[in-house]
């Protein structure tokens, strides 16, 4: 049963919607700063749901007043790493909030193979369920 | 520049270059600019001729005549106290009001915050300060210790490069602002050809003259609610002219200093005869002996500390 038609990754905000562009990004990025959260680009190459940890593309950027400056970042990340996900955070640091107020997807691989579910057979007739990526059965770097 | 494209009107049709002068609120900030700083011809005119050529850039655009963004870097030279500082800061309201920045924040740096200390270090704290600049004015302040003729393996060189590139690429982002004194910026140009060329605007600050020292003062005091007693402005204006034959004289920097003395006089003496009620205006005003008390006068030395 395809429940999602070309194996999109649907992690963050905006991923059921078609690839934002640039210029949706900038404003995106505008709304946090004008928050005063401190944006950040990570990408990484194990899309697995738990995996919460993303590589980080340089260090968080505190005190930005302009967006470009970031979209740069977007870029420079999107050139080492053109078959990566590629996600731009805005880390909150607020008393009480101190978490990601904004998470979402600016690149993704050419090609997504998507998730297959494993079943576990254990005690009796008990089946345990798990999500497997199918790219990460490669090594690093060779999955996409 | 942020806005969209505007549509582009018929060849045969004529634009109205007072209305879009007037919607810009281009008259405002300059009228502002020639209220509070006082002089700076050279530093006003070129302002003016930076403002006609945004303004009729836009118009041209109506017509889709495409030019290339202008360059706006600039370089500020002048001795101490000239305004340099002050100019940028109101620099980035001017082109924000012109649509040529986005945000019109002034990052002000020095060499400090763009050269790292090892090897590897320059490239990341120079591009993450003009990332912080960008959509705004980035003010470089004494630019010329940036460039160290002495030592071959300076830092300071990457971060011009990396400057260089980002102020030919970035162009729509930032605006690049370089100061220092006049000889220094001549022997960093001479080094670094690159960057003179990349920098359209070169302004020389004059120095005050007394008379407009003395508006200056006067504007400084209004400020901070304060004012000179006739006689108190006839002893500022000669407190001016012995102090500016002076060693050590920054301008504008040395007025601010002279006054916050004077205030700081003014106080004293207040407190002095205390008992006697005050009104509002003995709390305003700076009188004569609060000037003369300056060591210039009693002994032709600057007012400091012994130490």
């Amino acid at each position: 049963m395809m429940t999602n038609p070309g194996n999109r990754l649907t992690q963050g905000q905006f991923s059921f919607l078609p690839d934002l562009t640039d210029a949706q990004i900038i404003t995106q990025i505008k709304y946090a700063l004008n928050k005063g959260w401190a944006v950040s680009v990570e990408y990484t190459d194990d899309p697995h749901p738990r995996n919460t940890y993303w590589e980080m593309f340089g260090n968080p950027m505190f005190d930005l007043k302009d967006p470009a400056g970031i979209l740069m970042e977007i870029n420079n990340c999107r050139k080492t790493f053109p078959n990566h996900y590629i996600r731009v955070t805005a880390f909150d640091s607020t008393r009480g909030w101190e978490t990601p107020r904004m998470s979402y997807l600016v690149n993704r691989p050419m090609k997504e193979p998507g998730f297959g579910l494993v079943r576990q057979e254990s005690e009796g007739r008990m089946i345990r369920y798990t999500v497997h990526s199918y790219a990460t059965d490669k090594a690093e770097m060779e999955r996409y | 520049m942020s806005e969209a494209q505007p549509k582009t009107v018929p060849a045969t049709e004529q634009v109205d270059l007072e209305a879009e002068f007037k919607t810009s609120n281009i008259q405002e900030v300059l009228d502002k600019l020639d209220r509070e700083l006082i002089g700076l011809v050279p530093v006003k005119t070129r302002i003016r001729e930076i403002a006609a050529l945004l303004l009729v850039d836009r118009l041209r655009k109506q017509f889709a005549l495409t030019s290339e963004t202008p360059t706006l870097h600039m370089c500020f030279t002048g001795n101490p106290g000239t305004g340099k500082t002050t100019v940028a800061m109101r620099m980035g309201e001017i082109l924000k009001r012109l649509g040529y920045v986005r945000e019109g924040h002034l990052v002000t740096v020095t060499r400090d915050d763009l050269v790292g200390q090892y090897i590897g270090h320059t490239a990341p704290k120079t591009k993450e300060v003009i990332k912080k600049a960008m959509g705004g004015v980035l003010f470089i302040d004494e630019a010329y210790y940036l460039y160290k003729p002495e030592n071959e393996r300076d830092y300071g060189q990457e971060s011009i490069e990396i400057l260089l590139q980002v102020m030919e690429n970035n162009r729509d982002d930032l605006v690049v602002i370089l100061a220092g004194y006049k000889d220094k910026m001549d022997r960093f140009f001479q080094s670094n050809p690159g960057m003179r060329s990349r920098i359209a605007h070169h302004i020389d600050f004059p120095d005050y003259k007394p008379e407009e020292l003395l508006a200056i003062a006067k504007l400084m005091l209004a400020g901070q609610n304060y004012r000179f007693s006739a006689e108190g402005e006839k002893a500022f204006a000669e407190y001016l002219t012995l102090r500016m034959k002076m060693e050590h004289f920054a301008n504008a920097r040395s007025v601010r200093n002279a006054l916050d003395r004077a205030r700081l006089r003014q106080a004293n003496r207040l407190f002095g005869r205390r008992g006697r009620p005050l009104n509002k205006d003995d709390l305003m005003t700076l009188e004569a002996e609060d000037v003369l008390a300056s060591r210039v006068f009693r002994e032709g030395r600057l007012d400091q500390d012994p130490a």
